[in-house]
């Protein structure tokens, strides 16, 4: 970052705002760039940090029997890993990305909210430590699970509860005052002649997703907060002896929570769309349908929530409505695959470092899809419900949906980001040794949960034990696997070959129509954009 | 082809108020977590110190923050183009906040028209209703829960009433002074958007005497009284926060209309905080039928 620096520092030695140098830079900055940079390497720590998590629960259901951790402290570290990665790793690198890109996509000279939008940031630092230091007090970190249904939150928590629900709310301030900035800025800060269907898909994405955030990361402010009070206060929401009900507790949740799985998956799109064509050499195939089909998806996402529940003995109408409204989801989301695949038919397809990963996006993120449209089916997600498909079926739209997507951006944008090429041969191997160790990491615990090996249990029958040996060992490799990603962008930040100003000749869009790297300031008078052709 | 003028879009330099702020929420989370666990073991720590702290903090940031802000804007900073980013900022964030309440509603309604039911047997819960709690009626008001706490409905006649008449009507004020600074008329700006300060003081008094009332022995209507005094505390006590919240904005308002801020053209801060009130105002609308009167 320090030679990042000093690049910009004598390039605009006539701009009236200097930045600021060391610390004061990055916790006083208002620069779209400056705030992108520091979402995406909060979201990398935190990777990290929820990965080894994720490697310490490998590590005992490596074998059967209880060896290295008690039971209890095993439901913190599946609570932990799982808040992390979702709140801590995926949605900042989004928002990281958000920052970095939008203003220079759509020709405007920085976010529309600038101060706001450090305080965006630095808010999530600090209730990530919250809900970190948990693990050092004396009742331990959470451990009812990411989804903290009730009544293991409630009735039979710990006594970090109210930490966490702390951290959640401030996380919560961070996500809504984030996404207020995006649609802010899209919605007003467009350059002249950049008409809505003008926007790279990839703006459109994070549009729709901003809308998502602020419809639902309030409901989730609500369901903790009632959460706290059924805890702390005596209240009974969740509590059928004072007339509440626990299954009231997972609706609210689910109301939030499935929006929030397409919070994680709509930015992956719309990053993928701007990688295949770059590399494929041809305009997005249907484009006006993409845009079409994101909405639809956020728009089904509101009314679907409740297939997370099918056995909790909802009414049998229930079942139906949301098991049919589920599997329309898939109508959509068709729409994107077919796209992407005939952007890349009769292309002339090259096979960089972003388009690898943008490739196995596009059939690891299906087969992720597939498995999701076996669970919305009532009658079988009996069988399925809480079980290792479960949990395959996520990470697989989670890691090599969201996680590849958020590599491959990183490597599309990087020359953009440091002014320097990747490192071939390093990026290739992280490429490869992440796709196969994934694959063995998460293909069997599709298997293992269809012959019923239940989710967050530290212990297993004997008859898992070889496939578990499987999915820890690919666990490991694929966790040692990103140390490599930390190895290329550090090589990248430092040096490397010098990256051109468009250093994909298929790409398109107004970032790559200023130097690399970027200017501190970019468009403080906007780019003509009437020339851009809509896709 | 477009009139906006892009050019003068101001972006600040940098800014310390932002990790204040941030400095400050963190206090607040770790300030209220001490503090309620404090209060669930009846232990005495220093929970409510950082707490109070955190709050000061905020005020201080809120202070300094919009000092920096209404400077800019005095000094013409600010472009048409800056106004709106304001402008949709406010208007999203109140759109978060209808999603807030949303989420009270919703577990106000599930109560109302399926938990309860289903408690005292309805649909195909015939056996749960059997089994766990017998002796147990579904009504609403639950004036007697599952497990035999018994309290007191709320009526909608009286104070509740009054409460709806005042707010209504403080909109109505809010409205007014709107007007009457659009169209540069001092004095009466001052009289409407004072009224509007005095209606909204005067509600949160009633809503006080209401909350005392509750809590009375003849009404025995408490937080814990069941999901009947559960939503109605959580709904009513979120929404006076939020009436108190934009109390405080009106009079900041009325402070800086006396100071002779705003023209009839550029008044982003007093259209935001009228926004706000018209919102509480439509909220307690909503309340005052699903709480009280249904």
């Amino acid at each position: 970052m320090t030679t990042e620096a000093i690049h910009d520092s004598h390039e605009h030695d006539d701009h009236h705002d200097h930045k600021m140098t060391g610390i004061k830079r990055w916790l006083y900055t208002t620069n779209h760039k400056d705030i992108g940079t520091l979402y995406l390497w909060f979201a990398f720590i935190m990777l990290l940090f929820g990965g080894a998590l994720a490697m310490m629960i490998r590590v005992e259901l490596f074998q059967p029997g209880l060896q290295f951790v008690e039971p209890d402290f095993f439901n913190q570290l599946t609570t932990v890993h799982g808040l992390i990665m979702v709140f801590g790793a995926i949605m900042p690198a989004f928002t990281g990305f958000a920052n970095w890109m939008i203003p220079m996509m759509i020709g405007a000279p920085d976010m529309a909210l600038p101060r706001m939008n450090n305080w965006s940031f630095w808010i999530l630092p600090f209730a990530f430590s919250i809900l970190i230091a948990s693990f050092f007090m004396e009742s331990g970190a959470p451990n009812f699970g990411w989804t903290f249904y009730a009544p293991l939150s409630t009735t039979y928590s710990n006594g970090s509860t109210a930490f966490f629900v702390f951290a959640v709310h401030i996380m919560g301030v961070s996500s809504i005052m984030g996404a207020i900035n995006v649609i802010v800025t899209i919605m007003n800060m467009r350059a002249p002649g950049m008409t809505y269907m003008k926007m790279p898909l990839f703006v459109w994405t994070f549009f729709i997703t901003a809308y998502l955030l602020i419809a639902v990361m309030p409901v989730l402010a609500g369901v903790v907060t009632m959460l706290l009070t059924d805890t702390y206060f005596g209240t009974s929401f969740f509590d059928a002896a004072g007339g509440g009900d626990p299954v009231m507790f997972q609706h609210i949740f689910w109301f939030f929570g499935h929006p929030e799985v397409y919070i994680m998956i709509l930015p992956a799109f719309g990053i993928v769309s701007t990688i295949i064509p770059a590399f494929a050499r041809k305009r997005l195939f249907g484009y006006s349908s993409m845009v079409y089909a994101t909405a639809s998806i956020a728009f089904l996402s509101f009314i679907v929530w409740a297939h997370h529940m099918f056995t909790t003995g909802m009414p049998l109408f229930g079942e139906l409505f949301f098991m049919y409204c589920t599997m329309l989801i898939a109508v959509p989301t068709g729409v994107k695959v077919f796209n992407w695949v005939a952007t890349m038919w009769r292309g002339s397809m090259t096979f960089e470092i972003p388009m690898l990963f943008s490739i196995a996006f596009v059939i690891l993120f299906t087969i992720g899809g597939f498995s999701g449209l076996m669970l919305a089916l009532t009658p079988v997600d009996f069988q399925y419900h809480d079980t290792y498909f479960v949990v395959a079926h996520f990470h697989y739209v989670l890691v090599t949906g969201s996680l590849f997507s958020i590599y491959a951006g990183a490597y599309y944008w990087l020359p953009k980001w440091t002014g320097h090429m990747y490192h071939d041969g390093l990026s290739k191997a992280h490429f490869w040794c992440s796709l196969i160790s994934v694959n063995i990491l998460f293909f069997p615990m599709h298997f293992l949960g269809l012959a019923g090996m239940p989710r967050r249990i530290p212990d297993y029958a004997l008859q898992f034990a070889d496939f578990n040996k499987w999915v820890s060992i690919g666990g490991f490799a694929f966790g040692l696997s990103q140390l490599i990603f930390l190895v290329v962008v550090i090589k990248c930040i430092k040096g490397g070959k010098k990256a051109e100003a468009k250093p994909w000749d298929g790409a398109e869009g107004l970032e790559w129509t200023v130097a690399s790297p970027a200017p501190y300031h970019t468009f403080e008078t906007p780019p003509n954009a009437e020339d851009i052709k809509g896709q | 082809m477009t009139t906006k003028k892009y050019e003068t879009y101001y972006v600040p330099a940098q800014s310390h108020w932002p990790i204040v702020g941030a400095v400050a929420l963190f206090l607040i989370a770790v300030g209220a977590a001490n503090y309620v666990t404090d209060i669930k073991n009846s232990t005495s720590g220093f929970g409510g110190y950082v707490l109070i702290a955190g709050i000061a903090m905020v005020i201080y940031m809120m202070f300094g923050w919009f000092n920096n802000v209404i400077n800019e804007s005095m000094a013409g900073k600010y472009s048409h183009q800056m106004d709106n980013s304001f402008k949709q900022g406010m208007s999203w964030f109140i759109f978060s906040e209808v999603m807030f309440f949303a989420a009270f509603f919703g577990a106000l309604l599930y109560a109302r028209t399926l938990s309860v039911p289903w408690l005292g047997g309805a649909d195909n819960n015939a056996m749960t209703g059997a089994v766990l709690w017998p002796e147990f009626t579904a009504q609403w008001p639950l004036i007697k829960t599952p497990d035999g706490t018994e309290t007191t409905g709320m009526g909608w006649y009286g104070l509740p009433l009054i409460n709806t008449i005042l707010l209504l009507t403080s909109s109505v004020t809010a409205h007014l002074a709107h007007v009457a600074l659009e169209q540069d008329k001092r004095p009466q700006l001052k009289f409407w958007l004072g009224l509007t300060c005095v209606l909204g003081l005067v509600f949160l008094y009633c809503q006080g005497l209401e909350y005392a009332h509750g809590y009375a022995d003849e009404m025995k209507l408490y937080l814990t009284s069941g999901i009947y005094g559960n939503t109605f505390y959580m709904l009513t006590g979120f929404h006076g926060m939020h009436v108190t919240l934009g109390t405080i904005m009106l009079i900041v308002m009325l402070i800086r209309v006396f100071k002779g801020h705003f023209t009839p053209k550029n008044h982003f801060a007093f259209q935001a905080a009228s926004w706000y009130w018209h919102f509480v105002d439509v909220v307690w609308v909503f309340l005052f039928v699903f709480v009280y009167i249904i």
